[in-house]
């Protein structure tokens, strides 16, 4: 290290940034944060690719696609599942790393706060989920998916409803459990919700009651809504469902979340 | 502002008095300056364990105190509590006049916060995380600088978990005084660096200190205490046990320190034995530390200490080594903390 600098330091002139700033600052702090990581793109990006390119490309995997072109059965289920790795286990991961690492905490004491440290990570998310519907939905476009633009802001709204869910869920298990069991259920819950929770694979081709019971959860719920936003309309038990578990899964986080 | 005029003179003042101004005038009086800290009948319990048990101290303005104490006193949790991290399940805690909890918005910006556990983001390059945090303010401390003063620059492109211990203590320094704080609170800030790195931390504590900073750090090091502190504050099982400056501490009775290392092991009753003959009633105090070592400790002029090679001679006791002091903050923290490890 090298000789201390001489001259005066400066004397205290505290100010916050402006909140706007802040925020500003977070989303971008946190973003780089996504895009760096290779496993965060990984389940952001790239596995929603694959899932349309195997799914809706080819004929591999026997899906009952009611009469519909493969492909409008396929590309709002894979966005259902790109709403999930972003909210969800993007997020559960890495709050609960700068958990273990005290890094909520140290920002909490910054004029960042908590709330604008949770804001920062919520605006992350949604910046995510742009480019995850570019990457996804021209991926789609590609295979043939020819979607109405009047579908796609339906589409939008029942994304912002299982944000709030898979975020939340997200949030509870990230503040309430270690790392090492966050990353591997964040993982596991993803897959599992994804195959057999209704996301990706319409409910109504499960067996005997499995579809509604998949469809009361907020993977079926989301699968369900997205599908219905291209075909006809959104179900109000969907929008119901996912409203319920935000509400549920917001309020048991707010009861239980721990910063360190 | 208009809200305060409004009020008139008296609420201005009394506003003043709850912390919002440095120094003011009420009467053509000058009312003392509100303490950067100031913790009262402080309790704090983990699972039903008392961890800080009606700790009450004061931190003055523009100045450096040292929450002195050894492993689990309850430096960090107090510290946490004025840091607003933790509740606080009786007593209160007051930071520049303000409740860390309750007025957090205004008090987060005037206070910069070094964690003991860093909580840096670790895989940030180390540049990026001092900038991130200088965007929290508004009138942040010029990068470069801070960056140059601390010997960050090296590393400025390094990633946080490849840092040695002592370089992330010293990003964590950076990210604690880029807002330009009123009050820093620095957890053991010089834990894991190397002694250069130690000398310009506290050059740079002293500079902030003289600029009007008030600085509240915890520590076990007696030396960082004595070099830096205005004020110590010594804790141990969650109370203060005593508080005062370094000067104040070492004074008083036993001022002089001789320790004697001994050729061969002191005989049993050897300590009483040399107090006899040293005499003066309480005056002195006279240990075996070691099998082989002796600690004198009271007036000790030419002839006292005369007296105790006169004994160690006709105990045919060779001295192997021998040295004389002031009595040290370290000999008041042991006295009352004990020598036993924790």
């Amino acid at each position: 290290m090298s000789a201390p600098t001489p001259g005066s330091v400066p004397a205290p002139a505290p100010a916050a940034a402006p909140a706007s700033a802040r925020l500003r600052a977070q989303t971008s702090f946190e973003i780089a944060s996504i895009f760096r990581n290779g496993e965060q793109v990984m389940v952001t990006l790239l596995l929603p690719l694959i899932a349309l390119v195997v799914l809706g490309g080819t004929d591999v995997v026997d899906i009952d696609l009611g009469g519909r072109a493969r492909i409008d059965v396929v590309a709002p289920g894979v966005l259902a599942l790109a709403v999930m790795a972003a909210a969800f286990t993007s997020q559960a991961i890495a709050t609960s790393f700068d958990r273990r690492g005290g890094v909520l905490r140290l920002m909490a004491t910054t004029p960042l706060g908590r709330l604008g440290l949770l804001g920062g990570k919520v605006a992350a998310v949604l910046v995510l989920q742009v480019v995850q519907a570019v990457v996804v939905g021209g991926g789609a476009v590609l295979l043939g998916w020819r979607p109405e633009v009047p579908d796609l802001l339906v589409a939008l709204a029942v994304g912002a409803l299982g944000t709030a869910v898979f975020t939340s869920f997200a949030m509870l298990l990230a503040g309430t459990l270690r790392f090492e069991a966050v990353l591997a259920l964040a993982n596991l819950l993803l897959v599992v919700l994804t195959l057999v929770g209704g996301a990706l694979v319409p409910t109504a081709s499960f067996p005997g009651v499995t579809g509604e019971i998949a469809r009361l959860l907020p993977s079926g719920a989301l699968g369900e809504g997205m599908r219905g936003a291209f075909d006809g309309g959104v179900a109000l038990r969907d929008v119901l469902t996912l409203a319920v578990w935000t509400v549920g899964l917001g309020w048991a986080t707010s009861r239980t979340f721990r910063w360190s | 502002m208009t809200d305060a005029s409004r009020r008139g003179p008296v609420a201005q003042s009394t506003r003043a008095c709850r912390g919002t101004d440095l120094t003011f005038v009420l009467d053509s009086v000058t009312v003392p300056t509100t303490p950067a800290v100031q913790v009262t009948d402080l309790v704090k319990k983990y699972d039903g364990v008392t961890v800080v048990d009606s700790l009450s101290l004061t931190a003055a303005a523009g100045s450096v105190t040292a929450v002195l104490g050894p492993n689990g006193a309850g430096k960090t949790t107090t510290i946490e509590c004025c840091e607003g991290l933790r509740i606080p399940d009786a007593g209160t805690v007051r930071v520049l006049g303000l409740d860390p909890r309750t007025d957090a918005p205004q008090l987060r910006p005037r206070v910069g916060v070094m964690l003991q556990d860093s909580g840096l983001p670790a895989q940030k390059r180390s540049g990026e995380v001092l900038r991130h945090v200088a965007r929290m303010h508004r009138d942040p401390w010029d990068v470069p600088d801070l960056e140059e003063r601390l010997g960050l620059g090296s590393f400025a492109t390094t990633t946080v978990r490849r840092l040695s211990g002592g370089q992330r203590q010293r990003l964590a320094l950076a990210c604690a005084l880029v807002g330009r704080p009123e009050v820093v609170f620095l957890d053991e800030p010089s834990a894991g660096m190397d002694p250069q790195s130690r000398l310009a931390v506290w050059d740079l504590v002293r500079s902030l200190r003289d600029v009007g900073t008030s600085i509240i750090l915890t520590t076990h090091l007696m030396d960082e205490a004595a070099e830096l502190a205005d004020d110590v504050v010594v804790v141990d099982h969650g109370r203060v046990i005593a508080q005062g400056t370094p000067a104040e501490l070492t004074a008083g009775p036993g001022d002089q320190v001789a320790t004697f290392e001994l050729g061969a092991p002191l005989p049993p009753d050897a300590d009483a034995r040399l107090r006899d003959r040293l005499g003066d009633g309480g005056a002195w105090s006279v240990d075996a530390t070691e099998t082989t070592r002796l600690r004198v400790a009271g007036p000790l002029d030419p002839a006292a200490l005369a007296t105790v090679l006169a004994w160690c001679a006709d105990d045919g006791l060779l001295v192997t080594r021998f040295d004389l002091g002031r009595r040290t903050l370290e000999d008041f923290f042991l006295d009352l903390t004990g020598r036993s490890m924790r």
